[in-house]
């Protein structure tokens, strides 16, 4: 530990622990982890001052891998125990670990009311559209017509966005990225953390044993230029190869219109990431493969008070007005008598 | 708003029994005889919407403030406001005051004061023969009577000779006492309840100033319906003085009960505040996470006033939520509670299971109700026992203990919370809607003599040395390390952990070895709780076990067999898992045993299986209480 004057530098390794990691080989949870342990150093938080809270599922595995404090816990109830902790401990900075399953069947109330009450939380999905630890059904991110062990004829229910999810949920800093794209994913895992609020940030994540290739489109060299567009705030959605392509509104809709040709970048939609109003966001989250390409980076980042923050104003509100608790008078502020 | 009053000596300006030359509260010497009584049960009953739980608990403070011991049941139905005047709408209040000691509300009520056909058809069958009815003649029109079902007019046709009958027009009095206040006809007829709290103070020779007070806290910012209430409250009082109907005034005098200072405090209230010094006594921070729940929530209501003593209340989207934060409140170091009723703990159980396994200290109050699924919500029952100790899966111990009474809800509080820390376990709370709801005088602590309740937390540890979160102590705990500390970072979790080192395992005996170690360390408060006491002889013919609400009823019967002479005890447990050590010998000490519980035999198959005793259960499940009647009449059936 530190005991001198000058902080020690931390390095990514610093922030490993000393369990062996066991997704399976080749699986997209590898970079995540690697990327969180690469961006925390930057952060100036110090390990033991962060908690990493997950689910049930194997990207709730995630915890037991970083030097910090963590909890395993079970299924869908991270959002929740998260709230708990940081509700009684707010200098503390805590994040969630959840996937498709974990954070929107069972646990989609927990999600839903965290994201709601705005704690200051980093909450992190990742989004293999299958249930992996339970070895091969469908989840509720998994398209219509997915081919499962459940569903052996195609899945017949409609399945959930989760950036949609988030912004319904009037969540304060939405964003997405993708396992392999690292750079993106580390920028992305960063601004979440530095977001004061709950950040919730969906990464497209490849389970190669059950649900291999679901992202390709978004991965894949030849294509990720056209089938994904990066958000910049303040600037206009292009993309294609040749960036030749870019997003126009017409009326409420999106359209993909070519640059030139008589359209000029000042005729795309530019981002604007502290709209207000979730609208936009929401709409770019309706964007989706393959007619449209898929938005990554962040939705969305507004700035709203924090129930964590809220709760302690509270409290200090009513210190500052009554003084601090004194039990004997409570226990007397009621009528009372005495008897010889 | 704390007031103190003497209720011996002669400066006794309140509520104290004064003799014929009583003034009542308009000024006029009181002229009627006055009778003396060791105890009054008293019922008001009336629609939901009728204010009957504002002037039971009127009568309850005055009472208390009279110096009387006293004991409550409130009685109501589910539904906020169902149909008026209807069977179902009808919602109740009995107290028993005493100048002895006294531990229930009183099994048959001396007065009934109905406010309507439908509750005098459904509380009739509780008042004593030649017990006072007092009626709201206006509420007997041909609609309210066919609500109730009367085919005729009771007050009419005979049917109520065995009791003393006084049909009052509390209706039409109370609106010509409050006319000169300018209110509508539904405002004017909602101090009807003030006009009938009136009289029943009369009838007891009750002081009137407390109520007064409580009026001028209430409704102090609407003067006009300050003063009717104020207005029908003394004409209540004033009527009783001048009817030729009622002949004689009563009084209880003041019990001698242990000296010292009291309030009259709710159980709910008392839990909360037992939460609050638990707190404060082990340095901790109280966390709640509770998702509203009759008849919980009031603790919740209780400890979201309290802000200024760091009391952090979380109203969770759910059950689940609601356990769950107070797990994550623990991680952090916080006193992390959960209240709630059976149908919740239902839902938390997996977390609590998760609670035992990362051996977090967290409290489970269950505030019991009728069940199972909704069941009753507003009624009594102790049906969730087995579910408190064995309804989680996998082997999953934990400690469970249950609180007797309103006032031992608040010891109850922190001698849970000393378990949980002491051994770092969840504990669960017991209560019911009986208790939590009930009142009784509660001998005001000093909170500076209230024993601390230690708690460690391990310190930092240097860069290269291993921390072990599944060390263990003298009570086998693990260390309680918080976030924050430099060095302790470690994780938990349901996985099944490696002993001392807390990494997952999966090795078949490590697994076995912390089974038992869990059963061991729940086994082991067995040692640091105190013996079994019984109320009566160590040896001889019967012992009743009780538990939770029960033991008023429980034992005010076993001293009624006794003052007729029999060799009978009262063994009431606090502790239910694990028992207090001496339990089976305890049990084999007595010809026979009877454990009496309001469900279908929970603590006797219990004490069957684990000490071999031939027990007998006593049981009733109706939502109700034991009566005193019924115990007794059971005991003398077995020592006969």
């Amino acid at each position: 530990m530190s005991t001198g004057t000058t902080l020690p530098v931390l390095q990514a390794a610093d922030f490993a622990s000393d369990q062996e990691v066991r997704w399976c080989p080749g699986c997209g949870d590898y970079s995540i982890l690697a990327q969180m342990k690469k961006i925390m150093p930057s952060l100036g938080i110090p390990r033991e001052q962060t908690v990493f809270v997950s689910g049930i599922g194997c990207s709730s595995r995630f915890p037991y891998y970083m030097n910090t404090y963590g909890v395993h816990s079970i299924h869908g109830r991270a959002p929740a125990i998260a709230t708990g902790l940081k509700t009684a401990r707010p200098d503390l900075s805590v994040w969630v670990i959840t996937g498709d399953g974990d954070a929107l069947s069972i646990g989609g109330n927990h999600l839903m009311h965290a994201i709601r009450r705005n704690l200051d939380i980093n909450i992190v999905l990742f989004n293999n559209q299958i249930y992996g630890l339970t070895k091969g059904q469908y989840s509720p991110t998994s398209p219509l017509g997915k081919v499962t062990k459940s569903t052996p004829m195609g899945a017949v229910d409609n399945p959930l966005h989760p950036i949609s999810i988030a912004i319904g949920c009037e969540a304060t800093f939405v964003a997405r990225s993708i396992d392999v794209n690292i750079k993106h994913l580390g920028m992305v895992l960063k601004r979440a953390a530095e977001h004061r609020g709950t950040a919730f940030v969906e990464v497209y994540q490849n389970c190669n044993i059950f649900n291999d290739g679901a992202f390709a489109y978004a991965t894949d060299k030849e294509s990720k230029a056209d089938t994904v567009i990066e958000l910049e705030h303040g600037k206009p959605l292009i993309f294609g190869k040749n960036r030749d392509k870019g997003i126009r509104l017409h009326g409420l809709d999106p359209e993909i219109v070519e640059l030139g040709k008589g359209v000029s970048e000042d005729d795309l939609l530019f981002h604007d990431e502290k709209a207000p109003e979730p609208s936009l966001a929401y709409l770019l989250s309706r964007m989706r493969h393959p007619e449209f390409p898929e938005p990554i980076g962040v939705f969305r980042a507004v700035d709203r008070p924090r129930y964590d923050d809220e709760v302690s104003k509270q409290i200090a509100a009513a210190l500052a007005k009554k003084g601090p608790g004194d039990l004997n008078a409570l226990f007397n502020s009621g009528d009372t008598w005495d008897i010889e | 708003m704390s007031t103190t009053t003497t209720p011996a000596g002669p400066s006794a300006p309140k509520g104290q029994p004064q003799r014929a030359e009583t003034n009542g509260p308009a000024g006029q010497p009181g002229h009627k005889p006055l009778v003396e009584l060791t105890s009054a049960t008293v019922r008001f009953c009336g629609d939901s919407g009728d204010g009957m739980q504002l002037a039971g608990t009127q009568l309850t403070n005055t009472s208390a403030l009279a110096g009387n011991d006293i004991a409550t049941f409130p009685d109501f139905p589910a539904e906020i406001r169902a149909p008026r005047g209807t069977k179902a709408g009808v919602s109740g209040f009995q107290i028993q005051f005493a100048s002895t000691e006294i531990f229930t509300p009183g099994d048959r009520v001396d007065a009934l004061v109905a406010m309507n056909p439908a509750a005098l058809v459904t509380n009739l069958a509780d008042l004593n023969p030649g017990g006072a009815l007092i009626i709201n003649r206006d509420a007997f029109d041909e609609k309210g009577l066919k609500q109730a079902g009367y085919e005729t007019n009771p007050l009419e046709d005979g049917s109520l000779k065995s009791y003393r009958l006084f049909p009052v027009d509390m209706t039409r009095m109370t609106r010509l006492a409050v006319e000169s206040q300018g209110l509508g006809t539904k405002e004017s007829d909602r101090c009807r309840n003030f006009f009938a709290m009136g009289l029943a103070f009369w009838l007891y020779n009750r002081s009137l100033e407390p109520t007064l007070r409580y009026i001028d806290e209430k409704f102090g910012k609407r003067p006009a319906v300050a003063e009717a209430n104020r207005l029908a409250l003394k004409a209540g009082y004033n009527f009783g003085e001048t009817t030729e109907a009622l002949p004689s005034q009563y009084f209880v005098p003041a019990a001698r009960l242990k000296s010292g200072h009291y309030t009259n405090i709710m159980g709910n209230t008392a839990l909360a505040w037992g939460l609050m010094a638990a707190a404060k006594l082990s340095g901790r921070d109280l966390f709640l996470g509770s998702y509203p729940i009759t008849p919980a929530s009031d603790i919740l209501h209780e400890l979201a006033k309290h802000k200024e003593f760091g009391v952090r209340t979380f109203q969770a989207e759910d059950e689940i939520a609601a356990v769950t934060s107070a797990i994550g409140a623990a991680y952090g170091g916080a006193m992390g509670i959960t209240t709630t009723s059976g149908p919740g703990v239902a839902l938390k159980q997996e977390a609590i299971g998760l609670a035992i396994m990362t051996e977090l200290p967290i409290l489970i109050i269950n505030v019991q109700r009728g069940g199972p699924s909704t069941g009753l919500p507003t009624k009594t029952e102790q049906a969730d026992l087995l579910q408190a100790i064995y309804g989680r899966n996998g082997e999953s111990p934990l400690p469970v203990i249950a609180a007797r009474s309103p006032a031992d809800c608040f010891d109850v509080a922190q001698e849970a919370w000393r378990i949980a820390t002491r051994f770092m376990v969840p504990v669960m709370l017991l209560t019911d809607g009986y208790i939590a709801n009930g009142s009784e005088p509660w001998l005001v602590p000093d909170f500076n003599k209230l024993p601390k309740i230690e708690v460690k937390h391990p310190g930092p540890i240097a860069e290269g040395e291993t921390f072990m979160p599944y060390a263990r102590d003298e009570y086998l705990a693990r260390p309680w390390a918080l976030p924050g500390t430099p060095g302790l970072m470690h994780r938990i979790g349901g996985l099944e952990k490696q002993d001392i080192t807390g990494n997952v395992s999966y090795d078949p005996l490590n697994h076995e070895h912390m089974v038992r170690l869990r059963q061991q360390k729940v086994d082991n408060v067995a040692l640091a709780i105190p013996k079994q006491e019984v109320s009566g002889p160590p040896k001889g013919k019967l012992l009743v076990v009780s538990w939770g609400g029960t033991y008023g009823a429980c034992l005010t019967a076993v001293q009624h067999a006794q003052s007729q002479g029999l060799a009978v005890a009262h063994a009431h447990l606090r502790y239910l898992n694990p028992f207090p050590s001496n339990m089976g010998e305890l049990l084999k000490s007595y010809d026979k045993v009877m454990v009496a519980e309001l469900n279908l035999g929970q603590l006797n198959m219990l004490l069957r299986a684990k000490y071999m005793v031939d027990t007998v259960g006593y049981n009733k499940v109706q939502g109700r209480p034991f009566s005193v009647a019924e115990l007794v009449a059971q005991i003398n059936e077995l020592v006969k």
